[in-house]
């Protein structure tokens, strides 16, 4: 197919579409309507179901139901409508059923704006609701790579039966870029659906689908089965991409909208002389530790950018175990940092670098 | 190469479209392009400015600050983006609206009286075209054309009948550029 020049929020929506989505439940919210205005078209055309819920706690209900009868279904909204969701999430979690969900953060805390933003990284990454759970957490950095990891998170939710959260923030849903959409997969016919799923008894002992279990060994049990699927996704689904890492002495670890600020004021730094490289995370649960524990080998410093007050930058942490100097970059409040004020971050950092 | 521009102005003068014509006629020729809107509650009256990066080469940051083309629409815009221009870079100044002088000497300028040549050619929506011209005509990278078939393309079919005024919009932009006020 050609290139088409796509809002991310088209786009992620479309793909969607395409990777066989058979129901979307959501809730308009700025900067992600766009999504849910795509799926109020899109889907009815194709005889599928979209629904406009009464509230994001509803839209995420609904998700929970349509998951347990074996449809691959969606939701997408902006940082305080996921908050509104967390509790349906822990109980998608708790009952292992497949779910895809696209966040594109904004300002905050609380009703903040709609600016972009990265400041719901812990609260997604590290689970969000209640209970012993990770969800995958996949951040894309453009248009393109929006469209390639919402096809690729049904299919991991599906594998594990898991949650699979894209995170991405207001500037990617906002902008446009050249991006190419995938071919159109057929929806799974209902004799295709899963043999855990609930779509009707006859002939068969009943499934039963539950996130409830009064006595805590029980409950413990279904803990270790989510930390032994942890422990496959940790060893299987780590992705990264990095750049002019090789000769680096300085590393900048940044995600998704920072990680290609970064990459402009990174090829900026190189055109002064810095040897200075990038490393984006596009995994952001499973973290990848061992690549960031490697730099801790290879280079002086670490500089970690993000649009929030450093919360990828406890990962990084734990990567590096306290082996090398690590500074941080923020903005707040849905503040895009501008490509300049990075690279003076690299310059203080090489500055220092360069005299120890 | 990469070439960084700005297009601000009131919501409602066609900035944000103005700067999608830019993109689809990048994209047709292969280039790299980003198109970043200002995005919010704001309407006709508003601010509204979007940022498009054409490359031919992979974009990183999507936003800039000094870029290397501006077209203000009006005299806020003017008074924001006037000072963060790189130098030699392009202002395109909508003089139907702006009432005073670019104070830069090192730049290249366009006044454009957009909205009055507009208004000549039938339809006052039609400034942001004539200011587009006058933009392209400026940078090396796209034609009139490529933006007229982008154009042809892409406007809205309850709008299939001011395609004709905008391409004269376009050209009567670009034929001003010719004679710009070169820097001292």
């Amino acid at each position: 197919m050609a290139k088409e020049l796509l809002k991310g929020n088209h786009a992620f929506a479309e793909a969607a579409i395409r990777a066989g989505c058979e129901a979307y439940f959501g809730y308009p919210i700025t900067p992600q309507t766009e999504a849910l205005e795509h799926m109020s078209k899109r889907m009815p055309e194709l005889g599928r179901v979209f629904l406009q819920a009464e509230s994001e706690v509803a839209a995420i209900n609904m998700v929970y139901g349509a998951a347990c009868a074996g449809v691959r279904v969606m939701s997408s909204s902006s940082s305080p409508g996921v908050s509104l969701m967390m509790e349906g999430l822990s109980y998608i979690a708790g009952s292992e059923l497949p779910v895809v969900l696209v966040d594109i953060m904004r300002g905050g805390p609380g009703l903040g704006n709609i600016a972009p933003s990265q400041g719901d990284y812990n609260q997604i990454v590290k689970g969000g609701g209640h209970g012993d759970y990770r969800p995958i957490v996949l951040a894309p950095a453009s248009v393109q790579e929006f469209i390639d990891l919402t096809v690729e998170a049904f299919d991991l939710a599906e594998k594990y039966r898991c949650i699979v959260i894209i995170l991405a923030d207001g500037s990617l849903g906002q902008m446009m870029e050249p991006a190419e959409l995938p071919e159109m997969r057929e929806v799974r016919r209902f004799e295709e659906r899963p043999p855990w799923s609930l779509s009707g008894a006859k002939g068969r002992t009943p499934n039963v689908i539950s996130s409830f279990y009064l006595d805590p060994l029980n409950e413990e049990e279904v803990n270790r089965r989510l930390m032994a699927k942890q422990a496959e996704i940790e060893a299987n689904e780590i992705r990264f991409r990095e750049l002019m890492l090789d000769d680096a002495e300085i590393a900048v670890v940044a995600f998704g909208t920072s990680g290609r600020i970064a990459q402009s004021a990174i090829k900026n730094a190189r055109e002064e002389g810095i040897r200075v490289g990038l490393l984006r995370p596009i995994s952001l649960y499973p973290f990848p530790y061992e690549r960031i524990r490697q730099l801790g080998d290879n280079v002086k410093e670490i500089l970690v950018v993000e649009m929030n007050s450093g919360q990828m930058l406890g990962d990084v942490r734990i990567g590096i175990e306290g082996r090398i100097p690590i500074s941080f970059y923020g903005r707040q409040g849905g503040v895009v940092p501008m490509p300049d004020e990075v690279l003076e971050e690299i310059q203080k950092v090489n500055s220092r670098s360069s005299a120890s | 190469m990469q070439t960084e521009i700005i297009i601000s102005g009131f919501g409602g003068q066609g900035v944000l479209f103005a700067g999608q014509l830019l993109s689809y006629a990048a994209l047709e020729k292969d280039l790299h392009v980003t198109w970043y809107p200002s995005y919010g509650p704001e309407m006709r009256g508003g601010t509204a400015h979007c940022t498009v990066i054409i490359s031919d080469d992979e974009i990183g940051s999507p936003v800039i600050r000094n870029p290397t083309a501006v077209i203000v629409m009006n005299l806020p815009s003017l008074d924001k983006y006037e000072p963060l221009i790189k130098t030699n870079g392009v202002l395109i100044v909508n003089t139907s609206l702006v009432d005073r002088d670019p104070e830069r000497e090192d730049l290249r300028i366009v006044l454009v009286p957009a909205n009055d040549i507009a208004e000549e050619l039938g339809d006052k929506r039609m400034s942001n075209l004539v200011m587009l011209g006058s933009l392209v005509n400026k940078l090396d990278i796209l034609s009139i054309e490529d933006i007229g078939t982008s154009l042809d393309r892409h406007i809205p079919k309850h709008r299939r009948n001011l395609l004709e005024g905008n391409l004269k919009a376009l050209e009567r932009g670009a034929a001003l550029a010719m004679g710009e006020k070169l820097a001292t």
